[in-house]
């Protein structure tokens, strides 16, 4: 299974915030959306970093003057991008390993979407439920 | 007005397509308590199913057994099959808003992903889901022809739709009768001259798609030598990285089975199967006619994308591999609906939790849905679509109890019949596919097989006494 299938049931659009927002901005949309991060996007629409709400707190938590800061001085640059084409598996891992909960999803350039920890999460409980329920199906059509 | 879902006005939802994401969804949504619906599901073909009468292999009976399941949801008194009626052609999307509250798109992939190469459609190559439709009688695809007199025989791609052309071309006459296999189909590989079969995959055996149960298999058939290449099943070091990084059992098994299968010795059966890996077609070459005649092939080695998946990159080493008869088997896509939303570069309905989504902008259309291969892209074993459909189906529920439903102008199942009895009279109902069922299964019988299928549409009708 691959992302892209992942992102198909949920096509629309990622959310993104300007570099030069305020902080409290990120925040506002973080809580309209119900979403733990954000793409931090130029005005080309090319991702430049992400800020999540984890980036937030740990920030705020020394200093309270943050939500007036642009987004720009605590986003995370160094962002790990996935493409549609990469297996469900290894986002998982390198995940858990980088300990990273969102991975924003690039096709030819172009930003196509966003996949969270619970997205993949989700993913991997409906794969293993499928596959149950296959073996269950055909484990009771043996006994018939 | 009342919101619809109760015994006085029950909630009407039409599902398009009867596949196994069409009666998974039909299931959830009749047991969900609480809540009084009536269910019309319509299919083009007067068969209900969809793969897993025309797509699972004759040979795999048992993965076919979930239809049994498919049947105690049609038992359901406020379900109805209407078969033989095309959604976009006999009753349009326009038409089922005036009759139902609520749409439900569960249409799957219905056409196969293209290489892109040249040669690509030289005679001899074919989409292996064309072969697979025609070998299980699917009225679309029985005039298909395939030149089963060729020696060798290429299948480009190593997912489970590539396993099972690979496994039928390599099965004796004698095996295929015992399936429920086309009699035309059952005739022509009767007759089959193939003696090597190529199966080609992308990337290494680590990043195989097929499943352990389905590569054992390959290695025990009765009339085919299993042969791999040793050096192409030895791990390179970023595969060799990973596994050592994910001790994922099944892939640890699979390499250690396809090692073993790169230590056999032939034994002398009528047939050789070869699974190639690391190797990607990147021309057909035809002869004087225009038939393909040999693939030139280029050697891969994988790399990681930033998100840790390994890839295929193309290298400068290539062979040419001497084949008379091609099918390709590298993905599948959705077919779009007229007048419903279509994401052409992933091939399914946009959507958000199976609520169809107006493209531009983005926001969902009221009363449309979608479930499996149209929704998510076509993934995943047959159950997979159950938890898939019980998303689609809390999203209606979601949207009833916030009253965002179609508003037709004629909620009742009468008012229904009528519109598709004017528009196609033949439809088939689930009692006509009941009795046809009855009928293949005694066919099968007197021939000792699981069933003998009609494959025809107008076969079908006279079955039935529509001539």
């Amino acid at each position: 299974m691959n992302i892209a299938s992942l992102l198909a049931t949920k096509s629309r659009r990622p959310i993104t915030i300007r570099p030069e927002q305020a902080v409290r901005e990120a925040v506002q949309l973080l809580a309209t959306h119900n979403i733990g991060a954000l793409i931090v996007a130029n005005e080309a629409d090319a991702p430049v970093g992400i800020i999540s709400e984890r980036d937030i707190v740990r920030e705020a938590s020394r200093n309270e003057q943050v939500f007036g800061r642009p987004v720009s001085e605590i986003m995370t640059r160094d962002v790990i991008t996935g493409v549609p084409e990469d297996d469900l598996a290894s986002v998982a891992n390198v995940m858990t390993e980088k300990r990273i909960r969102h991975v924003p999803v690039m096709d030819k350039g172009r930003l196509v979407g966003i996949v969270s920890i619970g997205d993949v999460v989700k993913a991997q409980r409906d794969q293993y439920r499928g596959e149950v329920e296959t073996l269950e199906t055909q484990i009771l059509a043996d006994k018939a | 007005m009342a919101r619809p879902g109760t015994d006085a006005q029950p909630l009407r939802v039409t599902i398009i397509g009867s596949g196994p994401a069409a009666f998974y969804a039909a299931e959830h949504l009749l047991k969900r308590e609480g809540l009084v619906v009536e269910i019309d599901m319509f299919d083009r073909l007067p068969t209900p199913f969809g793969l897993v009468r025309g797509g699972v292999a004759p040979d795999h009976q048992k993965i076919k057994s979930v239809a049994a399941a498919f049947d105690k949801v049609a038992a359901h008194p406020r379900f109805r099959f209407y078969g033989y009626v095309e959604f976009g052609k006999d009753v349009t999307v326009a038409d089922l808003r005036e009759h139902y509250h609520q749409i439900v798109y569960a249409t799957g992939a219905q056409t196969d992903r293209r290489m892109g190469i040249p040669g690509e459609d030289l005679q001899g190559s074919h989409p292996a889901t064309e072969f697979v439709a025609w070998y299980n009688g699917h009225p679309d695809f029985q005039d298909s022809r395939f030149d089963l007199q060729q020696e060798r025989v290429a299948v480009v791609g190593v997912g489970n739709v590539a396993v099972d052309v690979a496994r039928i071309l390599c099965r004796t006459p004698e095996e295929l009768a015992a399936t429920d296999i086309s009699d035309q189909a059952l005739e022509a590989l009767s007759r089959s001259r193939v003696k090597e079969v190529y199966m080609l995959g992308r990337r290494g055996p680590a990043q195989a798609a097929f499943t352990n149960p389905e590569i054992k298999e390959l290695g025990e058939l009765p009339g085919a030598d299993i042969a791999v290449l040793p050096e192409e099943v030895e791990l390179d070091a970023l595969s060799r990285e990973a596994l050592e990084k994910s001790q994922d059992r099944a892939t640890l098994k699979k390499v250690e089975i396809l090692q073993e299968y790169a230590r056999r010795q032939p034994s002398g059966k009528p047939r050789r199967l070869v699974i190639r890996f690391l190797v990607s077609p990147v021309e057909l070459i035809g002869d004087a006619v225009g038939h393909v005649v040999a693939m030139r092939l280029v050697k891969n080695e994988l790399r990681a994308t930033p998100a840790g998946t390994l890839q295929p990159k193309p290298t400068d080493r290539f062979e040419e591999l001497p084949v008379g008869l091609v099918f390709r088997s590298v993905g599948y896509r959705g077919v779009p609906l007229p007048g419903v939303p279509f994401n052409e570069s992933w091939g399914v309905i946009p959507n958000d939790k199976g609520r169809v989504l107006d493209p531009d902008p983005q926001r969902p259309l009221v009363g449309e849905y979608c479930t499996g291969w149209i929704k998510r892209g076509p993934t995943g074993v047959i159950g997979t679509n159950k938890p898939d459909a019980g998303e689609t189906v809390a999203s209606m529920v979601e949207d009833l109890a916030r009253g965002a439903v179609l508003t037709p102008s004629h909620p009742g199942a009468q008012a229904a019949e009528a519109l598709i009895r004017q528009r196609q009279p033949n439809f088939i109902s689930y009692a006509d596919w009941r009795r046809l069922n009855d009928l293949e299964a005694t066919r099968g019988r007197a021939a000792g097989r699981p069933r003998v299928k009609f494959t025809r549409v107008p076969e079908i009708l006279a079955a039935l006494g529509r001539a």
